[in-house]
């Protein structure tokens, strides 16, 4: 066999484990999807998602997960985007290079790399036990927001970087303050971006459920949370709530609530994709 | 080494014989000179970019900074409105002084400043945004709300700069649509709408076609009439046509300053000779 051909072989032979790699991720995700969605479409009605948790599987309801859900996205995205968007401006726009941001910059970089549950402890010992906030919603949001406040830095920083120097340079040259060429150009260019950070954070969050669990979060609350600081549950504990009772009407909830969750993140994700496209289309240099 | 007012002398005894006869707006005394710099040294980090650099500028000219790559003429050009504060390491020893104000020892309001000495970068860089916000920009960041005002100074400053029959239908339309040349023209009149009294061009036209950089040329013709310009250029050509005064830069230092048909024509020193007659650069 001569060079060529063996050449030949080798090429074909990583082509075909290319695509078998591809594929395997996501044939098993479809085995998995498909198997939820007939367990657990039929029994997904209005009713399921209006309805109170019960006892009995046929007559209960993701109605007060669902809103512990749409409490903590809320809380969360009010706590980290402000937060999370600032510290971004500041490290890239303000920070003096030196050891000090070098130093901050690799510990956010670490941060968004520590495990969920880490921040559950955290907000357990600061927010539930020392700041007396219980097993709140606040309590659970703010935990969140500090789980994916290094994402949201990140997000910002990276779209910040992406605007041109030379923009910068003309608003300054015009006259314009730091903070007006922040405002009026920087942060209109890279807006897209940041924003689209700001929603796959988001989307994880509201698939955490490991941190609120150990915050204290609840698999069982008769209501709706009325206020932050009332007691809730979240979509994701529900679920894993249901799946361990043995009547197998629990597991059907369950597979009906996991395709409500994934039916949110896939939106979420869905609107990060659009925003992203349409700001590329409008800004191009 | 000389004192900067013997070096001034040695320039205004040497080149008056010609100058007079010449031009007796571009040599008013002393006193009327636009900007002076004297023995300015800019530093980045350890490197020392600009060296002793003492030199007037006369208003209502245009300046041509000359010298190859590297040479600091955008550094010196910058130094003008203060655009290199923003590089790590920057520091600057001596004196510039623009109508009587030393515009680094000073408590110097930068955006002040930038008002009064506007600039022209190398390559276009409109903000993506709209034909009128770009122009409208300056003003506006000023705290100028007066529609009527600002309408009326975006068209003037639109004609000034010939781009107006161009773009007097679709003001609104993306300033990033525009040609290379047109963006170019967009630029300087974003410049000219906050009323500077002195332009800094970055070698403007370097990235544009032949056609534009005429245009762009005959604009600077017609601006210093209103404004004092400086120009960074690599072009030789462009430097004889659109200068009355040329500086030669080599290595941080400023070799020779003077009328620029004297530069072309007579340059005293022999480095500007080889660099002007393209035996480097």
């Amino acid at each position: 066999m001569n060079r060529i051909t063996l050449n030949r072989i080798k090429d074909k032979g990583f082509l075909v484990t290319g695509i078998i790699s591809t594929f395997i991720g996501l044939v098993l995700l479809l085995i998995f999807m498909a198997d939820i969605f007939i367990e657990g479409a039929p029994r997904i009605s209005w009713k399921f998602i209006v309805s109170l948790p019960s006892r009995i599987p046929e007559r209960a309801g993701i109605y007060t997960a669902m809103m512990g859900s749409v409490w903590v996205l809320i809380l969360t995205t009010i706590i980290s985007f402000p937060i999370g968007v600032s510290a971004g401006i500041y490290l890239e726009e303000y920070a003096k290079q030196g050891r000090l941001s070098r130093l901050l910059e690799v510990n956010i970089s670490n941060l968004a790399g520590v495990p969920s549950i880490i921040y559950g402890l955290l907000g357990l010992e600061i927010f539930a036990r020392v700041m007396r906030l219980g097993s709140s919603v606040l309590a659970g949001s703010i935990t969140l927001a500090l789980l994916i406040l290094p994402i949201i830095i990140v997000a910002t920083r990276e779209s910040i970087k992406a605007v041109p120097q030379s923009i910068r340079d003309a608003s300054y040259a015009l006259g314009a303050s730091k903070w007006q060429t922040i405002y009026r150009q920087v942060l209109p260019a890279s807006f897209g971006g940041i924003l689209t950070g700001v929603i796959l954070a988001l989307s994880r969050a509201v698939g955490e459920a490991a941190p609120l669990i150990v915050v204290g979060a609840l698999a069982y609350v008769p209501f709706a949370p009325r206020s932050p600081l009332d007691d809730f549950s979240i979509l994701p504990i529900q679920i894993f709530n249901w799946i361990s009772r043995p009547q197998h009407g629990f597991i059907v909830n369950a597979a009906a609530a996991i395709i409500i969750l994934l039916i949110i993140t896939f939106a979420m994700n869905g609107i990060a994709i659009y925003l992203r496209s349409r700001w590329q289309k409008r800004v191009s240099w | 080494m000389f004192t900067e007012a013997e070096i001034m002398d040695l320039i205004m005894t040497k080149d008056s014989k010609t100058e007079h006869l010449v031009n007796d707006i571009i040599d008013k005394p002393v006193e009327e000179h636009k900007i002076t710099t004297k023995n300015v040294n800019v530093f980045y980090g350890d490197f020392k970019a600009l060296k002793n650099i003492s030199m007037k500028i006369r208003p209502f000219s245009v300046t041509a900074l000359i010298g190859p790559s590297g040479c600091g003429k955008s550094t010196y050009l910058r130094v003008f409105n203060r655009m290199n504060d923003y590089i790590n390491g920057f520091r600057l020893e001596g004196k510039v002084v623009i109508d009587g104000v030393n515009i680094y020892k000073d408590k110097i309001i930068l955006e002040k400043l930038r008002k009064e000495v506007g600039m022209v970068f190398q390559k276009p860089n409109p903000f993506p945004k709209s034909i009128f916000d770009n122009v409208a920009y300056g003003l506006q960041i000023q705290g100028m709300k007066d529609k009527h005002f600002i309408n009326e100074r975006v068209e003037t400053s639109l004609k000034k700069v010939v781009l107006w029959d161009e773009v007097k239908d679709d003001l609104k339309k993306n300033a990033l649509a525009l040609s290379g040349g047109q963006q170019q023209r967009l630029c300087i009149a974003r410049t000219l709408a906050v009323e500077p009294n002195i332009i800094l061009m970055d070698e403007p036209t370097s990235a544009l076609d032949p056609i534009s950089t005429g245009k762009i040329e005959e604009l600077i013709f017609e601006l210093k009439n209103e404004y004092t310009i400086l120009i960074v250029t690599h072009n030789m050509q462009q430097a004889g046509r659109v200068s009355d005064r040329t500086a030669f830069f080599y290595l941080g230092e400023l070799i020779e300053e003077g009328l620029t048909k004297n530069i072309f024509l007579n340059p005293k020193e022999e480095r500007t000779e080889n660099y002007i007659t393209g035996r480097f650069g």
